[in-house]
């Protein structure tokens, strides 16, 4: 069964996209990455200097795992419009995680700045995928402004609070007509099931992996779970019912 | 001549390239782009690219992170 999950000219596998941010070394890392099946993981762009190379770009190359650069840290669509081309040119890559933070409290994505640089990458021939709030319109702007992907959030970045407004997740999958990956918030296997289960084509999370104590079970959990709420929703689940309907027969 | 490099002010000879503007940082050149004044140089430009007089450069690499 051909099942890829295709954002662009890209052709997944996995439907889990893993984070490198927030894992205490590379060998955690190089095992959850590796447990979790993922062949696509994000990093991202900081600056330069004599002690740099962090060997994150090493690590993911031997895996074979391709990259997704984001722009975390930007303000403004400037900003991020030049991060995801110094991105391009570093890493030789069309994609790119346009997040555009509005403060550093709640690290929620600022809608305006971010349709903003949406707009300019997409017509600079990027493959964007923009990290954007639960807002079913906005999810539509961004993909009317040539966004590959639009990656709602279930609950800030980093909370671990799963699925805060799961309707609107599904308003925005059912008037999607690109990849929706559900993007921040994820605290458990159960949280990627549901957002695999509300109708995402994939789920991208971090710190539920990386910070969680056996990093490695983790990020196995969260591909089964991933793969679970995929096979339930392409399965069909019965109506929810207020009354008890007997599954054995009268005697 | 003075330039920003990665936020802060270093003197280098007039005239100097990015290229050489990387060497004296010590980076690994991997991995690595770099923008003078907001314009990306390509990496193929870097030896001929003449760095302006109080240009603003940013030299970034990949991290882990997101």
């Amino acid at each position: 069964m051909d099942d890829a999950l295709v954002i662009g000219e890209h052709k997944l596998t996995s439907r889990l996209i893993i984070g490198t941010g927030g894992a205490a070394n590379l060998s955690v890392l190089e095992r959850a990455l590796v447990a979790s099946g993922t062949e696509l993981t994000t990093v991202a762009m900081r600056k330069a200097d004599a002690d740099g190379g962090t060997g994150v770009l090493g690590l993911v190359r031997r895996l074979g795992i391709k990259l997704l650069p984001n722009t975390a840290g930007c303000r403004t669509a400037a900003e991020a419009v030049l991060t995801a081309q110094l991105a391009r040119e570093a890493l030789d890559t069309d994609l790119i995680k346009l997040e555009v933070h509005a403060d550093d409290r709640t690290l929620l994505p600022d809608p305006f700045e971010t349709l903003d640089a949406a707009e300019q990458l997409a017509a600079d021939g990027f493959t964007v995928l923009a990290y954007t709030n639960d807002d079913p319109v906005l999810a539509l702007r961004l993909e009317e402004a040539g966004c590959a992907a639009v990656m709602p959030l279930g609950a800030p970045i980093g909370t671990g609070l799963g699925i805060r407004n799961p309707h609107n997740i599904e308003l925005i999958v059912a008037r999607a007509m690109v990849p929706v990956i559900l993007d921040a918030g994820i605290g458990t296997a159960s949280d990627a099931c549901l957002a695999m289960e509300l109708g995402c084509d994939a789920v991208l999370l971090s710190t539920a992996v990386t910070r969680a104590k056996d990093p490695e079970r983790m990020a196995a959990a969260m591909r089964a779970g991933v793969e679970a709420g995929r096979l339930a929703r392409d399965a069909g689940r019965v109506p929810q019912r207020f009354w008890a309907h007997a599954s054995s027969p009268p005697r | 001549m003075e330039i920003k490099v990665n936020g802060s002010w270093r003197e280098f000879p007039d005239g100097a390239t990015v290229s050489e503007v990387l060497d004296a940082l010590d980076v690994t050149r991997q991995g690595v782009a770099v923008a003078v004044n907001g314009e990306v140089v390509r990496r193929g430009e870097w030896e001929a690219s003449v760095v302006p007089k109080g240009a603003n450069i940013d030299v970034l690499t990949a991290v882990q992170g997101g």
